[in-house]
């Protein structure tokens, strides 16, 4: 019997932090949409930030999504 | 395809079936979480969901190179007779845990039957035990506890960063990321699934010798498995949908993102790094582990363990049924056909016994009904798992305090009135079931 637990401890390790990291950073997009879309009213440049920042973490969203197609295509 | 003898083409009917089967079961896996919070309607969910395992069968040209993941010695050569019982015996526990509501892996039922098979027609020499642990009972402890753990911690994080923000902004943003999501859960499914039975069916072609050893499966395998699994998928699991989406935990728009990303995730590392984790356990462990999450969340944790007992069972129920079919099967022509009409038989017993409580997407959201088979007897496995896990009266009035909020998200289905209208009119709702019968009666 050989249990390949380096295999597993890497399965639970990528699956913690990609899980975290993606979202945490979806989190911040939509948090980031909403308040840019709440202060639009007053104007000024803290809502173009959040609004850029917002972008930002969908781009990156994005990315991992099409990297997790890539990993389906690709034996 | 000129030579294929009535068995192997039995076999190739009854692999499409299980294919058929697998579809339907594991549609929750993708769109329960999906379907309870709102983010799509029942309809348009299974059906988005048929379309992307359609696609995902033709993505990936490499196919399952043992159908058995190494459990059983193929190299011996394994007769058609055997994988025509064990997929008898995978069909019959599908859709006996479908009747129960459980959500159970389709991979173990298959494993499960081919390995009965194997044992009562071979013998237990053609078993390797070590790769039963380290491919089944490693896997199913292991996955819902990854997944679990990953939408555990991910809840809490959205939860948190999003606690000052309005619900309201930030619940379409929820909604948009859970269908991407659960879109790549369905295509990796797809990838997975119908790439099982095209091997099944390759399989049973080389055994025949229609085609060469080591040959490409042809084109009409890709696209009869494909279709199967989309059709099942398509008309599908309403019970099981129901238990995942509403039995285990209420559900909201930040869990289901979290719970369907942390699912995604998981099962795409784990087929990457080639520790190839269930579905089923990944997802239902993220639902857990998102009900654990959010403040003031509640696991039914009686709905849980009656899951998790039904996984326990997977492996052997479908491999006592399959033995018990290979033996019969192994007596030449009469054999096989007393098998094959034994699981008509059963398959449509079981369809029968479901009509008397009917879940559809009507009222798949519908809470009033706990979220599982309910009150009626259901058969023997109900009642297995019953004995084996805490009793379901606890289980009953546990969703009561909850239904408020799940109604009103889904909007369509106003509570508790469908239930006697159900019970009065069942051929209302009945039509796609049927249809889906029809169906498996005609291929089977």
């Amino acid at each position: 019997m050989d249990i390949d637990w380096a295999a597993l401890g890497q399965v639970f390790g990528v699956s913690l932090v990609a899980t975290i990291a993606l979202v945490g950073v979806f989190t911040l997009g939509i948090v980031g949409a909403s308040s840019g879309r709440t202060q639009s009213a007053h104007g000024g440049g803290a809502s173009v930030l959040a609004r850029t920042g917002s972008y930002a973490c969908f781009a990156l969203c994005a990315a991992a999504v099409a990297y997790g197609i890539y990993i389906i295509t690709a034996p | 395809m000129e030579h294929i003898t009535l068995l192997i083409g039995i076999v190739i009917v009854t692999a499409l079936v299980f294919d058929f089967t697998n579809g339907f079961h594991d549609t929750a896996n993708a769109m329960a979480t999906t379907i309870s919070t709102g983010a799509l309607k029942p309809k348009t969910a299974v059906a988005m969901s048929a379309v992307l395992n359609l696609a995902g069968a033709f993505l990936s040209i490499e196919v399952a190179k043992t159908i058995s993941s190494g459990i059983i010695d193929e190299g011996s050569g394994i007769q058609p007779e055997v994988i025509f019982a064990g997929l008898v015996g995978a069909i019959i526990w599908n859709l006996l845990t479908w009747l129960a509501g459980l959500p159970s892996s389709s991979s173990h039922a298959l494993m499960g039957g081919l390995l009965g098979a194997t044992v009562a027609s071979v013998g237990l020499g053609a078993v390797n035990g070590g790769t039963v642990v380290m491919k089944v009972l490693i896997p199913a402890i292991a996955a819902p506890l990854v997944a679990g753990l990953a939408a555990l911690l991910a809840t809490r994080l959205t939860y948190r960063a999003a606690r000052n923000a309005d619900e309201q902004q930030t619940a379409k943003g929820y909604r948009t990321g859970q269908i991407t999501s659960a879109a790549l859960v369905s295509l990796a499914h797809g990838t997975n699934d119908a790439q099982k039975t095209m091997g099944v069916i390759t399989l049973a072609l080389i055994t025949g010798g229609v085609i060469a050893p080591e040959a490409d499966p042809p084109m009409w395998v890709i696209v009869s498995a494909g279709l199967a699994i989309a059709l099942g998928t398509y008309l599908g699991g309403w019970r099981i949908i129901r238990t995942m989406g509403n039995g285990i935990t209420d559900i909201k728009p930040p869990q289901g993102f979290a719970a369907q990303t942390s699912a995604a995730v998981t099962i795409l590392a784990s087929s990457h790094i080639g520790f190839s984790l269930s579905t089923t356990h990944v997802c239902s462990g993220a639902v857990m582990g998102s009900g654990v999450g959010r403040k003031g969340g509640v696991v039914r944790w009686s709905t849980a363990g009656r899951m998790v007992a039904g996984w326990g069972l997977t492996l052997p129920a479908a491999g006592i049924v399959a033995a018990g079919a290979a033996l019969l099967a192994q007596q030449g022509d009469w054999g096989v056909t007393t098998v094959a009409v034994l699981a008509v038989a059963t398959s449509a017993g079981i369809w029968l016994l479901s009509r008397r409580q009917p879940v559809d997407h009507t009222n798949v959201n519908d809470v009033s009904l706990p979220g599982t088979s309910g009150p009626e007897p259901a058969g023997v496995v109900t009642a297995a798992l019953r004995s084996v896990s805490p009793p379901p009266p606890a289980a009953a009035p546990a969703p009561a305090p909850a239904p408020a909020p799940a109604n009103s998200k889904a909007g369509s289905n106003g509570g508790p009135h469908s239930t006697p209208e159900d019970a009065a009119a069942p051929g209302q709702h009945s039509e796609a079931e049927a249809e889906r019968q029809r169906a498996a009666s005609t291929l089977g």
